[in-house]
């Protein structure tokens, strides 16, 4: 089955993910840019940061026969810091000019605090102002619940279109303000602490699959970007057709991302042909 | 979506191995506060875990445990 993994952060992994990746149908990754594991402290750092994703991933990625497509922005841990924020802000519009950058994220909020509100928004403006798709962090754990309700405050205000923004990282608490304000939602697996696969399929179940993403926990802490390949195990199982998985799997991201004219992967249908005679 | 019967048939041994991991916790920490010198933390966490238990065990809810749950984990919004 074709599957698209719309946030997955290759510069934390080894390249034998996109071998795996490949192996298992994924013919696309869309790669946020994230917090490091520690504060940076120049500009310059993101900038290379955001080379790396925009011109060395793809060709990592490429050797497997997998798309790589990326999210420029300062994440929501890092805007602690404006001033170096703004800096970085400065130079986000050169990379909106690469071949495959999709637009502004990972952006949003970690514990909401009011520098991190102020560069959201910042974020926001910028993402109008040149017409790209937007990507938002929602917190983990205790803070996910008042952190997203900040989000929808904040969003709610800006002149942007809800099918043009995807807040990610719902959960049961937090899924359905997300859906009921038009957004796209995307849930992130993983091995242990967040969302698991089960639960994913649950709220699919619950919420329906419209304007959905899900996407594996990649990135430099425990993940596995085989938890996208066990939630797909998960639906199938429960009854629901391969059609339905291609849907939710590949075809979801493809509407979501294909906004953006520079994903060009479009949504697929399985077709059954005619038996034709033997010999 | 599966029937009752196929729920219990696919998931019954994953609750049973989740709930003996609770269980465990639950006896080593209580064997961890009998030592001497070692009374229980002040520590609002362990007291949640058995809030969330009767959450679980509530058999006339909605089916709405998960975000009770997930509500009850929530630092208190703004």
């Amino acid at each position: 089955m074709r599957i698209i993994q719309p946030h997955y952060h290759g510069i934390a992994r080894t390249t034998q993910d996109y071998q795996r990746m490949a192996y298992a149908g994924v013919v696309a990754v869309a790669e946020p840019a994230f917090w490091a594991g520690f504060d940076r402290k120049y500009p310059e750092t993101f900038l290379d940061y955001f080379r790396q994703i925009s011109e060395f991933e793809p060709t990592r990625a490429a050797q497997y026969g997998i798309r790589h497509y990326c999210w420029v922005a300062v994440n929501p841990k890092e805007a602690e810091n404006p001033s170096l924020s703004r800096e970085v802000l400065r130079h986000m519009p050169e990379f909106f000019q690469k071949p495959t950058v999709l637009g502004v994220g990972e952006t949003g909020l970690h514990k909401s605090t009011r520098n991190e509100c102020e560069i959201f928004e910042a974020q926001i403006e910028l993402a109008i102002k040149y017409d790209q798709l937007l990507l938002v962090h929602t917190p983990h754990l205790q803070d996910k619940l008042r952190g997203t309700k900040r989000i929808l405050e904040i969003l709610r205000r800006a002149p942007i279109s809800p099918e043009r923004v995807w807040i990610d990282h719902v959960e049961e608490h937090t899924i359905r303000a997300c859906k009921d304000a038009g957004y796209w939602v995307g849930f992130t697996l993983y091995p242990i602490t967040k969302c698991s696969p089960a639960r994913a399929v649950d709220m699919i179940e619950r919420y329906g699959a419209d304007r959905t993403l899900v996407n594996s926990s990649a990135d430099w802490g425990p993940s596995d970007p085989a938890t996208l390949h066990e939630c797909i195990f998960e639906f199938r199982r429960r009854g629901h057709s391969e059609q339905e998985a291609i849907e939710l799997f590949h075809n979801n991201p493809a509407r979501f991302l294909g906004q953006n004219p520079k994903f060009t992967i479009r949504p697929i249908r399985i077709e059954e042909l005619e038996p034709t005679a033997v010999g | 979506m599966l029937t009752a019967s196929e729920v219990v048939e696919k998931y019954f041994l994953d609750a049973r191995a989740m709930l003996l991991e609770l269980a465990a916790l639950l006896d080593r920490y209580d064997r961890a506060c009998s030592q001497a010198n070692n009374s229980p933390p002040e520590d609002p966490r362990m007291e949640l875990l058995y809030q969330a238990l009767a959450v679980i065990a509530d058999r006339k809810t909605n089916p709405d445990r998960v975000e009770r749950l997930l509500v009850m984990f929530s630092d208190p919004a703004e």
